[in-house]
């Protein structure tokens, strides 16, 4: 039987977080799909954030992560309605449209 | 357990007091309508308030400086950074007070949102705690990336807001990370806490990780290069008012986050934060000083030069030294002034009501508008460092702390990068001076930029008289820093 230790968690949340990261700079496609990479992202720091917390014995992982949590659905909605207004203006939400301005 | 009291939030007054003042503004602009009128009040009673909390922020005892349990620290730091971070959001509302002005922008929802990040801003200068730090960096990106897209008709500025929100979801996920990896080796959040845990002893790799990552999420929100890419676009793509605001204060709160982090929580591992963070200025400053010739847009070029002036202010940080803290915060005055300053003319840039701006829109302003000429010229010699000028004094004092703390290949650089920096600020001088137009620009000037053109110009000009009370204020807040955080 295979114990569960912290490095298995921190691995996971490590792994989340790269896909997450590769998610935003590979896609080419849709803006949209930033914005789940995005998610990915934040819920691996609550999975890290969870673990050390039970493995130190500290409470403040726990509440950080539920202040993550908060965030990042406020950050969400804010983003979906940047991307409407973008939608409005551009017809598209591609990535390769993303390109008013150069840089 | 936990007991209430007064004393615990008390420190935090200003803060509070200036987030009731956003709800309550909430409240006035849902009753007073889309108008601009009732834009103009709420603009109006948020400038108010800002005077108020200024007030309340020079009142704070320095001493007594704790709240909410050791998380948020208002020191004399604190004080001195609020301060410029207050009067520049106070200049850059201000600005947008006009009756003729930008219907876009004059929605009751700006000044609100404007004020929340404020309050971020001044969260962020606190932050004693990673919670905090979090909070508070979040408090003030998600009302900026509203107002970059403030324009919701036009395509740029929708852009800018799309860009901005993208890249700073990204750097808030790395610093996050890096805040989780922190928080799993130290066992707390707590800065003191963390200085605590890691003092002489051996830190793990991922400790150095975790502190890697929170610098370079840090580093996006100064737009340090090679996290700048989002700047330029930004700058560009806002209304004019937001690109001025961005240009200000949020950068004076960010680098006041760094100082904190890599000063207080990260203070005995300096030598392993030193190489990062000079690798970061050296970065800014090539980036921001070639970058910026190229440009024919102003305020693509002010992005540019934006990062440059990051770049120079890394460079005091990197030194890792009081005497480097010091140079940070006299670079920051300057910058805030300058900025301002810069901007009060640059958002007069308009031609039968059109904004105008280009580069080249500013040629033979000495002819049509001899003091505003004259205004551009004495911001830009103060950029480009030219005593006696607020930007030299930043730029000496940063410098020579890099070369007391012996990064005398970083101050060359930095010295060698003002030079060339200096070509394209005295490009503008050159269109203005020597160069004729026959499509002169919109000759009204609104009030509110006259005062805060007066009020940079003189700041600037009397800087030298000030140089020895500014150093001493800025010194002791050093040392607060050092020494509390």
């Amino acid at each position: 039987m295979l114990e569960l230790s912290l490095n298995h968690y921190l691995a996971v949340s490590a792994v989340l977080f790269a896909l997450g990261t590769f998610g935003i700079f590979l896609n080419r496609k849709n803006v949209i799909t930033i914005l789940m990479s995005i998610e990915l992202m934040l819920l691996a720091v609550n999975i890290n954030m969870v673990a050390f917390s039970a493995y130190n014995g500290d409470l403040e992982g726990q509440i950080f992560s539920l202040f993550i949590l908060t965030v990042a659905a406020a950050e969400a909605a804010i983003g979906l309605a940047i991307l409407v207004v973008f939608f409005r203006n551009r017809g598209s939400i591609a990535v390769e449209d993303v390109n008013m301005m150069k840089g | 357990m936990f007991a209430f009291q007064m004393a615990d939030i008390m420190p935090a007054l200003p803060e509070i007091f200036l987030a009731g003042i956003a709800l309550v503004l909430v409240l006035v602009a849902a009753y007073g309508g889309e108008t601009p009128r009732s834009a103009r009040r709420v603009t109006r009673i948020a400038m108010g308030g800002i005077l108020i909390t200024l007030a309340l922020v020079v009142n704070g005892d320095p001493l007594a400086s704790r709240a909410f349990g050791g998380m948020f620290s208002a020191d004399s730091f604190a004080i001195y950074m609020k301060v410029l971070v207050l009067l520049g959001t106070f200049a850059a509302l201000g600005m947008s007070l006009r009756s003729d002005g930008d219907s876009d922008i004059n929605k009751p929802e700006y000044s609100l949102l404007v004020l929340l990040a404020l309050v971020g801003m001044m969260l962020m200068i606190s932050a004693d705690n990673l919670m905090a730090l979090y909070m508070g960096v979040e408090l003030q990106s998600l009302p900026l990336y509203v107002v970059a897209a403030m324009r919701t008709n036009s395509l740029r500025s929708s852009e800018a807001g799309l860009k901005y929100f993208l890249l700073g979801a990204l750097s808030s996920g790395m610093l996050l990370y890096g805040a989780s990896l922190v928080y799993g080796v130290a066992g707390t959040t707590d800065f003191a806490g963390i200085a605590e845990a890691i003092s002489g002893r051996d830190m793990p790799t991922v400790f150095i990780i975790g502190m890697v990552f929170m610098i370079s999420g840090l580093a996006f929100k100064v737009s340090a290069a090679p996290f700048h890419m989002w700047t330029p676009d930004v700058y560009e793509g806002s209304p004019t008012l937001v690109t001025a605001l961005f240009a200000i204060a949020p950068k004076v709160a960010a680098i006041s986050l760094l100082l904190r982090l890599s000063y207080g929580a990260f203070g005995s591992i300096a030598d392993q934060w030193q190489q990062v963070l000079i690798a970061l200025s050296v970065g800014s400053m090539v980036i921001g000083a070639l970058g910026a010739i190229m440009q024919t847009d102003i305020k693509r070029m002010m992005a540019y030069s934006s990062i440059a002036h990051m770049g120079y202010a890394l460079a005091g940080l990197a030194a890792g030294t009081v005497a480097g803290v010091t140079g940070v915060m006299i670079y920051m005055t300057g910058y805030v002034f300058m900025g301002a300053g810069t901007f009060a003319i640059i958002l007069l840039m308009r031609r039968d009501g059109a904004e105008a701006t280009r580069i080249t829109d500013l040629q033979g302003l000495s002819r049509t508008h001899p003091l505003l000429a004259l205004g551009l010229l004495v911001m830009m010699f103060s950029m480009a460092g030219i005593p006696p000028l607020a930007g030299f004094f930043g730029k000496w004092y940063v410098f020579l702390a890099a070369v007391e703390a012996g990064l005398v290949p970083l101050a060359v650089i930095g010295v060698v990068m003002s030079v060339i920096g200096a070509f394209y600020y005295l490009r503008i001088i050159r269109l203005m001076y020597f160069e004729d137009t026959d499509s002169p620009l919109d000759s009204k000037i609104p009030m509110a930029n006259r005062v805060v053109l007066g009020a940079s110009l003189a700041v600037i000009l009397l800087f030298f008289a000030g140089i020895a009370g500014l150093l001493a204020a800025a010194d002791s807040a050093a040392v607060a820093l050092i020494v509390l955080g």
